[in-house]
């Protein structure tokens, strides 16, 4: 069982940080549930990897506590917590057969034997791993492996929390997919808190219920799948989540009408004078934006298409700007100009790269 | 992995055959030679067939009583080495630090033994463990006991196998050393989560871990110590008695002291001959390890 | 330019890597070797470098014999997965490497290196060293000697895969640009198809140690000749199931081939099989959660796992022992074990006979 609360944590490396880029990451405050399934998504060197070796006990934060259920851990050393970690790189005891591998944890720990024979039969069904418990962990597949390194976490009676670090690294995409509906599947079974380091976006998205995303060692955005992908809260998150990323234009804002030098796009509510001297931006997703039929929209150069299979992603340019637009795979085009029409409930407004809340509605069409 | 066919290679391989030839085939062809004849010197040969092959494989006779003798003692040599320097290196592996300056220091300690040759290390024992004059001679005897190993068998044998481990521990730590720097940080902070026991840590992850370099060491230790002359030539000569006389040290006896060219020969073939068969099972063995392996493709 | 392979087998102590191969690569062109991990891909790129000798068949470049040229001996480039450049020197000098080498006048050296920077992206970093660079700049470092070598073929194995997502994305819409702009035979490596496909160009799809199908890209895509090319080529996977052609009517089958999940009568290209047991196999966006029209053949699936990214779902469903994922635009939430019904659509179905040939492609794509 595991809340899992970070209060006022940061942490910089070199001692004595004076300026916000000392740190490797910066003050926050977060709770996680218990029995939660949570993501830390960023891009290398966002601080990810830092924030779950200060959870897992590895790297002792220097400023702030974190807490298990209130008590506090900030001083444990990882086997104190109850924590299980999944690797990037598949660890198993080699020497070790499936079953022994998953029994060790509760060997270690000097549980009964008919206690681990249990739990070792309902983990490997859980991991659909019970017809390979007599084979050795040596010579198994990547994924194969992974299994075992979760069912290590997963047979202890006492594991609040298990840590993922990108474990799906080197796993191919089919059996990925595989792989997440398990650890899914999994999770909906185990009651344990559950939280997931990457920098692929599906695999953050499908995986959590809540998101942290994080930049510079900042958290960006915490928030659902769906809240990212519709109000990103920074132009950070609106690129990178969605593939292709958010559409981030300049533009005057103006009540409910945004300008992109003469192109006029209707917003979805009216908005207050951003404050001066910020940089005023819209942000739309390729999947908010359609063709247009006859004079609908604004006009783009439609300067490559590409065909990805289930859908198209056609590169445009507007006045000069490029601009991503994802088309349904049976879309045809006719020569490079096109006309696009945005859904004005989808257009977000951004003052420095922060989303500007609506003011009011507007007289919605 | 096997290179495009090229016959103009086969050119620039002929320096390195010939050299090969002159140094290692013939001076080898010329001991089987010798091992099938018999000769009583002014450089008169006789024909002996397997003779001299027969007698030293049939303990019954003298050649082969000696010759068993001088394997067992042989053998027994590598065993004690190999059971004190492998635990004994691994230990000191484990123990050194895994970074900072303290790893040179530690790394130039250790390598210095082994850049001292054979020679030297057998005259520096023979003056060391003397009981007048050594320094660890005298303080043992100081200490009330009797050590001597020019009499003494078990001082002499005591006296070998202390120099052997000071000299080529540090090879096989020096191996593991490597070995374990190579393994991932992800496997102990597994260890670590999982509960394990330092002790079960060693068994579960290092040793398995180093299974492949504890072989290239126990391999090149046995064939070394197998194969050693000089140290206790310089500091036994084979003696008290025979009590160190080993193989290579008998082989000299033979053949330079007494002169029998035939029997030496012999024995040296099969001397050669159990090197190589344990080479053999040692890369039967270690391609199997490698075996194990996953491949990319 | 050309690089054939005609009819190479690479065989390593009694374990095939390589089943008899013919391909022909020519310039200009992206050539991508799609395949899971051990499906032949990196054997494939050692036999066309030289690293490895066929073990039967012959390697022609440009028409001549080359399958006994050592790599050395050739003019070939790789890219690794690692980001391989060397530590102490700067970018400038790791591109300029290759170009020293061959004895290049200074002058050519420093406009040859710009243009390599100039088109990755890396001007501003020249005089850095490779470590003080991001992942995505190092790898770029590393193509950008490929490229200044002017090597006649260049091969990259999986160069993007231990890179950020988002990195991988910026530099897969880069690439194809980058290798129109030079004038070698590319060949690329890798495990997923929406990589593939992103990059264009032709594709060769491997399955354990051989090729399924080789063409444009997009045609593989559609147009794949087997199962096994199907399988490679999709992803997320392609659902398949069993089906029974009796007369008029076809039976989709449980996994056990002995239940019978639906019936429907034949329509369209179904028409033509003759009675007997096929495989259909048809894409996870082919399904629908709801009826768009009278065509569609509704099943009933009981919910297994359902996976939302916040703009599309993706739902693993059971359907008679048989797992299929659907994927569908927007947020569908199912519980585990919620029946599910779906709607699949048989203009969408590609029809495999038992032996895995392609029986019958998909009519309903408007840019088949």
């Amino acid at each position: 069982m595991a809340r899992i609360e970070l209060i006022d944590l940061a942490h910089a490396y070199r001692p004595h940080p004076s300026k916000p880029s000392d740190y490797a990451l910066k003050r926050m405050r977060l709770t996680w549930d218990h029995g939660g399934a949570y993501a830390l998504l960023g891009p290398s060197g966002c601080g990810k990897t830092t924030l779950l070796n200060i959870i897992s006990g590895l790297v002792s934060p220097s400023e702030g506590r974190i807490l298990f259920d209130g008590r506090d851990v900030t001083g444990l050393t990882t086997e104190k917590r109850n924590i299980a970690q999944v690797f990037q790189f598949p660890v198993v005891y080699d020497t070790m057969t499936v079953a022994e591998n998953l029994a060790f944890p509760l060997k270690n720990r000097g549980v009964d034997s008919s206690t681990i024979g249990r739990r070792v039969i309902e983990v490997a069904g859980m991991l659909g791993l019970t017809s390979d418990l007599d084979r050795r962990a040596r010579g198994l597949t990547a994924d194969m492996k992974q299994k075992i390194s979760l069912g290590r976490g997963l047979v202890r009676a006492d594991v609040g929390a298990i840590l993922f670090d990108e474990p799906l690294t080197v796993i191919d995409p089919h059996l990925k997919w595989q792989l997440r509906a398990q650890l899914k599947k999994v999770h909906e079974e185990a009651d344990v808190t559950m939280i997931y380091v990457t920098h692929d976006q599906t695999e953050a998205l499908t995986f959590a219920d809540k998101v942290v995303v994080m930049y510079e060692g900042d958290v960006v955005q915490l928030g659902t799948p769906q809240e990212l992908f519709e109000k990103p809260a920074h132009t950070f998150v609106g690129y990178f989540i969605g593939s292709p990323g958010m559409n981030v234009l300049p533009a005057a804002i103006v009540g409910d009408r945004a300008f992109i030098g003469q192109h006029e796009i209707g917003l979805g509510a009216g908005y207050n004078p951003l404050p001066v001297g910020a940089k005023s931006e819209i942000g739309v997703r390729p999947e908010f934006l359609r063709l247009g039929t006859g004079a609908e929209g604004f006009p783009v150069k439609v300067r490559r298409v590409e065909d990805v299979g289930r859908a198209k992603i056609l590169r445009c340019e507007l006045d000069g700007m490029p601009l991503a637009v994802l088309a349904p795979e049976s879309s045809r085009l006719s020569g490079d100009d096109a006309r696009l029409v945005a859904d004005p409930t989808q257009v977000h407004v951004y003052a420095d790269g922060h989303l500007v809340e609506a003011s009011r509605m507007s007289g919605r069409a | 992995m096997d290179k495009p066919l090229n016959h103009a290679a086969w050119f620039m391989v002929l320096p390195a055959f010939l050299l090969v030839a002159f140094n290692a085939v013939i001076p080898l062809m010329t001991v089987v030679n010798y091992s099938v004849q018999d000769t009583f010197g002014n450089n008169q040969f006789f024909w002996n067939g397997v003779g001299w092959y027969i007698e030293l494989l049939d303990p019954s006779t003298q050649l082969g009583e000696r010759f068993y003798d001088s394997l067992l003692r042989n053998l027994l040599f590598s065993a004690i080495i190999l059971a004190i320097e492998v635990p004994l290196g691994i230990l000191v592996a484990l123990s050194m630090p895994r970074s900072g300056w303290a790893v040179a220091v530690c790394l130039v300690v250790m390598a210095l033994p082994l850049l001292v040759p054979w020679n030297v290390v057998g005259t520096i024992w023979q003056i060391f463990a003397r009981p007048d004059i050594g320094l660890f001679g005298w303080t043992v005897n100081h200490l009330g006991i009797d050590y001597n190993y020019t009499s003494g068998v078990l001082s002499a044998w005591f006296t070998i196998v202390v120099m052997d481990v000071w000299h080529w521990t540090s090879l096989v730590a020096l191996l593991c050393y490597a070995g374990l720097k190579s393994i991932p940080d992800a496997y102990y902070q597994a260890a670590r989560i999982d509960g394990a026991s330092r002790w079960a840590v060693f068994t579960t992850i290092q040793l398995p871990k180093l299974r492949r370099v504890l072989l290239i060491g126990v391999l090149l230790r046995f064939m070394d110590s197998f194969m050693i002359y000089t140290e206790p030539f310089v500091v036994t000569g084979g003696g008290p008695g025979n009590a160190t006389t080993i193989l290579s040290i008998d082989l000299v006896k033979i053949a330079l002291g007494q002169f029998d060219l035939g029997k030496a020969a012999a024995m040296s073939i099969v001397y050669n001959l159990i090197i190589l068969a344990v080479c053999w099972v040692f890369y039967t063995v270690m391609t199997q390890v490698d075996a194990d392996r996953p491949r990319k493709g | 330019m050309t690089l054939v392979l005609d009819q190479v087998t690479r065989v390593v102590s009694a374990e095939t890597h390589i089943h008899s191969t013919s391909l022909t690569l020519t310039k200009g062109t992206i050539n991508l070797l799609l395949g899971p991990t051990l499906s032949g891909k990196t054997s494939l790129m050692r036999l066309m470098a030289g690293l490895d000798k066929p073990t039967s068949g012959r390697v022609l470049f440009n028409g001549v014999d080359v399958t006994g040229k050592p790599v050395q001996a050739r003019n070939v480039a790789m890219v690794y997965q690692q980001f391989i450049n060397y530590p102490a020197m700067s970018v400038y000098e790791n591109i300029a490497s290759p170009l020293r080498v061959r004895g290049a006048p200074k002058t050519e050296i420093n406009r040859k290196v710009r243009e390599a920077a100039g088109l990755l992206r890396l001007e501003d970093h020249l005089e850095k060293t490779p470590l003080q660079l991001s992942g995505g700049q190092q790898q770029r470092t590393a193509i950008a000697r490929a490229i200044v070598k002017g090597a006649d073929l260049v091969l990259l194995d999986e160069p993007l895969a231990n890179l950020d997502y988002k990195l991988r994305e910026e530099l897969r819409v880069e690439l194809p640009r980058i290798f129109e702009a030079t004038g070698a035979i590319f060949v690329y490596a890798t495990t997923e198809p929406t990589e593939a496909l992103l990059l264009g160009g032709r594709t060769a799809t491997l399955d354990r140690g051989r090729i399924t199908q080789f063409g444009p890209t997009i045609d593989v895509y559609r147009q794949p000749r087997d199962r096994a090319t199907a399988e490679v080529f999709s992803d997320p996977p392609m659902n398949f199931a069993s089906i029974r052609v009796e007369g008029s009517h076809v039976r989709v089958m449980d996994r056990a081939g002995r239940l019978t999940v639906v019936e429907f009568p034949t329509i369209g290209e179904l028409h033509g099989l003759g009675d007997g047991i096929y495989t259909v196999g048809f894409r996870p966006h082919h399904i629908a959660l709801e009826r768009t029209h009278a065509r569609q053949i509704a099943v009933a699936a009981l919910t297994a796992v359902s996976e939302l990214t916040g703009s599309e779902s993706f739902i693993h469903v059971d359907v008679g022992g048989e797992r299929w994922i659907a994927l569908a635009a927007g947020v569908h939430e199912f519980l585990p074990g919620k029946p599910v019904e779906l709607f699949l659509d048989p203009d969408r179905f590609f029809v495999f006979e038992p032996d895995g040939r392609l029986a019958v492609a998909p009519t309903g794509l408007a840019a088949a």
